[in-house]
């Protein structure tokens, strides 16, 4: 395999450069996962949880354990840490055909203060993610505040990220990345049986906003297509990106215990990229002790506007990139929850224990990303697609 | 300027005459809103991490999921 | 433009007048004045009626099962009725649900010696205008409601057995 694409795109068969999914690693998603679920009026809940989580997919695995813990003084207080670790074993896609499989880990660890007065909730976090060539710094502080007797809730925050890029390909290579997130959020008791959450995020990054592996795939021969492709030249992205995200939660309770949720998400960026999200789920208590989830989630977007999966000059554009991330395509989840009430009425310190089991499976469409392993002729390649299994374990404590 | 002020002075004062709008959803009526299924971010450990499962693989991200529900005690 | 401008200031500007107006006769939940009476089934089946009490102090709370302030007081209420009840005290639980069975099953798993009255169609939760869970009312000995407390926080009980006392001392 690594024979063919050395042939083919010219390099010695010795240097095989690794893709490192870490680049893919939104600093964002850092930032996100720190915050807190704040609600004003009360501190959150009190708990320790411990998971284990898989991925399985296009040929990457991604397991490891993530550790929540959280306590507060029942009064104004409340702090909590999480440990969490990816362990990345890549074959794939973008690695099998521009580079070899690899093995690597990222850890991050992060920690959040909430403080409550009245009706006022403020958060602070940080967080630090770790991996060979990627390491990010986030912050974030949140404020909460409910008001119509609790019926209303609005969040406001801010997030800010600092990344820190380099290359196990290159030791001269080291670049930095920010991200700014401003976020606001309503949530709002409609009924007795009917609540609503809005949702806005606005995201700002700039920097080294690419993957310092990945190449585009450029024809050999502008005007000559038999003549092949090569792997040669770099991805050019452009140095900022700003993106507004804007979605609507229903969550409905039925008239037997159960509930209903459903949710849109619009999104869109100034690299054009516009995405739709839908989701629906059902959650059904069942036999007392027992609550059971089916949920179902579509995703569509469009292409950034200089991505391409095949580029006829190296130099056609300004900005050039062949992630299938900003290509033009779907994915479609069907997943389940199991959870089992494991304590009901408490045991010495602790007042509850639940026992989960989620499951979903993942079909990736691409429309305009080519599966091109076999290295297919131009025109002949097949549009790429896979699908991912996504386990998460765990247990919870409440106290 | 003076026009400005009595804008902003009209702005706290809808504002502040928000707080004193009676709740249509009584506390007393809360026991639906109260049971642990009608929460958003029941465990946020599983949403986080499915958050970053797709934030890590689409090109959309943020205004993932929802906040909110609960008894409304206190 | 312009004139849509000039639109939105007059109609803020009458928004908030009116927000004023409204904030000045707003309901609130009764922190004084005579005690609304009324008269409630109890968990042991009788009935009983607030004014039966005149003459004791009297703490109205209002409890649901959902509630988790809720159930972390009951025994400290149940403490504070033990020790003051001798001296001219009680305690009526009011439960604000309309299907009592959560309600009875918590009372099994956390026993109280207070009376418990149950407000399945919510007319004593609408008269109180209770706006918080849970609700406490401290009433005098002549009917009167002298304080409110909306809420529970851990330490809320330290000011309920300071006023349980003046009130029992006048």
């Amino acid at each position: 395999m690594e024979a063919a694409v050395a042939a083919i795109s010219g390099h010695a068969a010795s240097f095989t450069p690794a893709l490192s999914i870490a680049a893919w690693l939104r600093v964002t998603t850092v930032l996100l996962a720190v915050a807190s679920p704040l609600r004003a009026g009360v501190l959150p809940e009190d708990r320790a949880d411990a998971m284990y989580h898989s991925y399985d997919g296009g040929g990457v695995t991604i397991d490891g354990p993530s550790y929540l813990i959280r306590k507060g003084d029942n009064k104004n207080f409340s702090v909590s840490a999480n440990y969490y670790v990816d362990s990345i074993s890549s074959a794939s896609i973008d690695v099998v055909t521009q580079g070899s499989p690899y093995n690597e880990q990222r850890t991050q660890w992060s920690g959040s203060v909430d403080y409550l007065h009245a009706d006022t909730s403020m958060s602070a976090s940080y967080s630090y993610s770790d991996e060979t060539d990627y390491t990010a710094d986030s912050y974030g502080l949140s404020i909460s505040q409910s008001m119509f007797g609790d019926l209303t809730t609005v969040t406001l925050g801010y997030s800010r990220g600092d990344d820190d890029i380099s290359s196990s390909v290159d030791p001269d290579f080291e670049d930095t990345a920010d991200h700014q997130n401003f976020h606001i959020s309503l949530s709002q008791v409609l009924t007795k049986k009917l609540l609503l959450s809005l949702n806005y995020d606005a995201i700002t990054d700039e920097g080294y906003l690419q993957n310092p592996y990945r190449n585009l795939r450029v024809l050999n021969d502008p005007n000559d297509p038999s003549a092949g492709y090569n792997f040669n030249t770099p991805e050019r992205y452009p140095n900022t990106r700003t993106s507004n995200a804007v979605s609507a939660n229903f969550l409905y309770h039925l008239p037997f215990r159960a509930a209903v949720k459903a949710g849109y998400r619009y999104y869109t960026d100034d690299w054009d990229i516009d995405a739709h999200t839908a989701e629906v789920g059902y959650i059904h208590p069942l036999w007392g002790k027992w609550m059971f989830e089916v949920n179902y989630r579509y995703y569509t977007q469009t292409n950034a506007d200089f991505y391409g999966d095949l580029f006829a000059r190296p130099d056609q554009q300004n900005f050039m990139a062949r992630d299938k991330e900003l290509s033009e395509f779907e994915d479609h989840t069907v997943g389940f929850a199991l959870s089992y009430e494991v304590l009901e009425n408490g045991w010495g310190y602790f007042n509850r224990a639940t026992l989960n089991l989620k499951y979903s499976h993942i079909w990736f469409d691409y429309d305009n990303f080519t599966d091109v392993r076999g290295n297919p002729a131009v025109g002949q390649e097949p549009r790429y697609d896979f699908d991912a299994d996504v386990i998460q374990l765990f247990g919870s404590v409440w106290y | 300027m003076k026009p400005r002020a009595s804008l902003i002075l009209s702005l706290v004062l809808l504002l502040s005459a928000c707080s004193n709008i009676e709740p249509w959803v009584k506390p007393y009526e809360r026991a639906y809103l109260a049971d642990p299924i009608m929460s958003f971010g029941r465990d946020p450990v599983s949403d986080n991490y499915l958050s970053h499962v797709y934030q890590v693989r689409e090109g959309a991200r943020g205004a993932e999921g929802g906040h909110g529900g609960g008894c409304g005690c206190n | 433009m312009n004139r849509l401008m000039q639109l939105l200031k007059h109609t803020l500007r009458a928004a908030g007048f009116t927000g004023l107006f409204m904030a000045a006769t707003a309901n609130a939940e009764i922190s004084s004045g005579p005690a609304p009476d009324f008269a409630l089934k109890s968990h042991s089946g009788e009935n009983l009626r607030l004014s039966e009490f005149r003459g004791e102090v009297v703490m109205i709370n209002f409890w649901a099962s959902w509630c988790g302030p809720c159930r972390q007081e009951m025994p400290l209420l149940d403490e504070l009725y033990s020790q003051y009840q001798p001296l001219g005290f009680t305690i009526l639980g009011v439960n604000v649900e309309q299907d009592s069975t959560k309600a009875r099953k918590l009372l099994k798993d956390i026993p109280v010696s207070f009376p418990i009255l149950f407000d399945n169609k919510s007319e004593v939760s609408k008269l109180y205008d209770v706006i918080a869970m849970p609700s406490t009312v401290l009433v005098d000995r002549d009917g009167n409601v002298r304080y409110l407390h909306q809420g529970y926080k851990p330490g809320y009980e330290d000011s309920y057995q300071q006023q349980v006392r003046a009130l029992i001392r006048e």
